[in-house]
């Protein structure tokens, strides 16, 4: 609620100046036959993706010369809105020069960041960032087509919430992380749920194999199961105290490894364990932040005490974390 | 030049109308409900008003037209006081509802659901038509309310509202009708058929927004939905609307006198607009000519995903409507295409034209001409249409 939300307001306000110009006149629609191909002596590559009875659907076209796997011509036909054909255009356009496997790594993300006339506005409305996202799926399909594999071997991890590209396990991490209990919360985050939001419960836009309040719901029956079987669990504190430093490293790093590693890396950065010391009742772990987390504000507050918290849940909890 | 074809959102204020609202705002500003002479000025312009309002649906006076703020207003209060006074009170448990209703229609209903009751949607059928003798097969004797619109805001569709008042008396359950998009369209008289309540909505037939009314025949009076200083004979508090009031009469008027020029002209020109669209390949229209408000084409251009199509025509100063996903903030299909079962490709694409009497016949021929050169732009760019080399399996056709 509140000003912005009383009024509405029509979705092509909120249009980039440059997803306008596209929907006016895309550069890149178009279609590449067999013989102009291979008059370039390139492959042919042509991968659909969606479907009309969805609302919007993706016919791309690429010329790939098969010695460099280099993508020499890049062409699209779209069914959709304004956004899903700029999109398209944009999309075709990134893929252009790149090798297959470059092209790969190309995201929605990129594709909206690619149409923006500013860098921190928004292309298009929360609604629309789906549109992006059938872009990035037919680059897949299309260099799954070209290498001859299956299109899912591009995606190393489910992607629960496809406009923000958030992973399954980068949320069920940050749910536990900082126990989170409702989806506004995830939102906040990790941005899921905040575009199209298919991706909240079942009813939106897209099926999902799985939803934000399903991670929601075995979270919590989690931490129920957690809290029955609490008593057995106490014994283990003791045991962490009396390992050999060694042991001790040897402990904090899995716990590191398996719980709080992959998000610094997703973040672009790490960290690492420098000394443990006990220090009267407390036992003191030293550790460095490298790469992007040195300087993140959120590594001496937010990140530190989830770093913490989870030490001192799986191993002491006389733990206290020192970054140096 | 721009054209309005979006006449079923709202329309253009007949300047006769804002002509006699104009004094009620600065000269004759009282309330009318006050004891003095500023208050007095207004009674005669509210009483020959309210005589156009009774007179346009030909109510005797014995019943009520309450008005209201708007036809979302008058939905809202027909379905909530019959659930308070029958429902929630544990003599009925059941209303019917057709599945292609107005917003405040489905979403009060939903939210009756949500309270415990039951709710009926009656389907429509190929056409996008209501058969009124499904009604029998739902209604129960536990069914406090059927509300069915009188034309369908999307396809023009009329619903057969006189077979069903008339079921509905032999059932003897209250029969709503939201006669929103009615109005100027089709004769409308509520002695003709067997009608307990009915909505209206100034803005529909150029009439001013923020006005709308709800008839109650006498002996189906409503629980109240706004307590307060009891204006509208206790029905609906709320200080009047006077200029808005006086407008509707007018409006009421010039609506009536116009339904001859609307069941011919209007329908000439949508006739021709019709015409020249279906020449155009795969195009679709639902519902049959004859059974569709005279103004309202809902037409399908297979390819063209609805939003892309508004796109082209705004930017030739065009308006139209779609309810296709993209368009709306929920991404929903259309709902009336996908009730229909229309071919699932279809369900996208559908665009709205909707004319009125002010709509020219220069104005037809402009968006003729436009509508064939976005055709042409959007196919060529669609993949529905597009190249593929041969042996390609098409991965366009099923769901992803």
């Amino acid at each position: 609620m509140g000003f912005d939300s009383l009024i509405g307001g029509t979705i092509w306000d909120e249009y980039s100046n440059k997803v306008t110009e596209l929907m006016n006149n895309p550069k890149n629609m178009g279609e590449i036959t067999e013989e102009q191909a291979e008059a370039m002596g390139a492959k042919l590559i042509v991968a659909d993706f969606g479907a009309e009875s969805c609302g919007d659907a993706v016919r791309l076209y690429w010329a790939v010369d098969p010695k460099t796997d280099v993508i020499l011509e890049s062409k699209f036909k779209s069914f959709g809105c304004g956004t899903a054909i700029a999109s398209s255009d944009t999309m075709a356009e990134l893929c252009k020069g790149k090798t297959v496997d470059e092209a790969v790594k190309i995201t929605n993300i990129d594709v909206e960041k690619a149409m923006r006339d500013e860098p921190d506005t928004p292309a298009v409305p929360p609604q629309k960032m789906h549109c992006s996202v059938m872009a990035y799926d037919v680059i897949k399909k299309a260099a799954a087509q070209y290498k001859g594999v299956d299109m899912d071997s591009f995606e190393e991890d489910i992607i629960v919430c496809e406009c923000a590209r958030v992973s399954l396990s980068t949320l069920r991490e940050v749910i536990r992380l900082n126990d989170l209990t409702t989806v506004e919360q995830i939102t906040d985050y990790t941005k899921a749920g905040a575009f199209c939001k298919s991706c909240i419960k079942p009813g939106g836009h897209e099926e999902k194999d799985i939803y934000l309040v399903d991670l929601l719901e075995e979270y919590e029956k989690e931490k129920m199961a957690a809290a029955a079987t609490i008593g057995n669990e106490s014994g283990g504190a003791g045991s962490f105290k009396e390992m050999t430093i060694v042991q001790k490293i040897k402990a904090v790093d899995k716990v590191i490894d398996e719980n709080i590693r992959q998000m610094l890396i997703m973040d672009g950065g790490d960290m690492e364990i420098l000394d443990i010391k006990e220090n009267g009742e407390h036992i003191d772990i030293y550790i460095r932040y490298l790469g992007a987390c040195s300087g993140c504000a959120s590594s001496s507050t937010g990140t530190l005490f989830a770093i913490e918290n989870i030490l001192k849940e799986k191993l002491d909890p006389n733990i206290r974390v020192l970054p140096i | 030049m721009r054209v309005y074809l979006d006449n079923n959102a709202t329309t253009i204020v007949d300047p006769h109308v804002f002509e006699e609202m104009e004094p009620y705002f600065v000269q004759k500003y009282g309330n009318p409900n006050s004891l003095h002479s500023f208050a007095s000025e207004t009674h005669p312009a509210l009483k020959v008003a309210m005589e156009k309002i009774y007179a346009g649906i030909h109510a005797p006076k014995e019943d009520s037209v309450v008005i209201t703020s708007c036809a979302t207003e008058s939905n809202n209060w027909v379905l909530k006081s019959i659930y308070f006074e029958q429902i929630l009170t544990g003599k009925k448990n059941h209303i019917v509802v057709s599945e292609v209703e107005h917003p405040s229609i489905i979403a009060t209903a939903k939210w009756i659901e949500s309270m415990g009751a039951k709710v009926t949607y009656l389907p429509i059928n190929h056409e996008g038509l209501i058969e009124a003798e499904k009604l029998r097969e739902v209604i129960t004797d536990k069914t406090a309310l059927v509300s069915i619109m009188w034309a369908n805001n999307e396809t023009g569709a009329i619903f057969p509202v006189y077979e069903i008042g008339e079921i509905c008396a032999e059932f003897g359950v209250p029969f709503h009708t939201d006669a929103v998009q009615a109005i100027g369209k089709v004769p409308v008289d509520v002695q003709a058929l067997n009608v307990d309540y009915l909505t209206f909505s100034a803005h529909k037939f150029h009439g001013p927004k923020g006005v709308g009314a709800l008839y109650i025949k006498k002996g189906r009076e409503l629980t109240p939905c706004f307590h307060g200083g009891s204006q509208m004979g206790g029905y609906r508090s709320g200080t009047l609307n006077v200029p808005g009031i006086v407008g509707m009469g007018k409006a009421m008027e010039a609506a009536v006198d116009a339904l001859d020029f609307e069941m011919t002209e209007v329908r000439e020109l949508r006739d021709m607009l019709e015409d020249a669209l279906l020449e155009i390949p795969d195009t679709f229209v639902v519902t049959p000519r004859n059974k569709r408000t005279p103004n309202t084409i809902l037409i399908s251009f297979r390819g063209i995903e609805g939003e892309s199509m508004l796109w082209d025509l705004n930017r030739a100063g065009i308006a139209a409507s779609t309810g296709s996903a993209c368009a709306s903030e929920d991404l929903e299909a259309n709902s009336v295409m996908e009730a229909i079962g229309a071919a699932e490709d279809l369900a996208h694409t559908a665009v709205r034209f909707s004319l009125s009497r002010y709509t020219t016949e220069e104005e037809i021929e402009y968006t003729i001409e436009v509508v064939k050169k976005a055709v042409e732009r959007l196919r060529g760019i669609s993949s529905s249409y597009a190249y593929a080399p041969e042996g390609h399996e098409s991965g366009l056709d099923a769901h992803h």
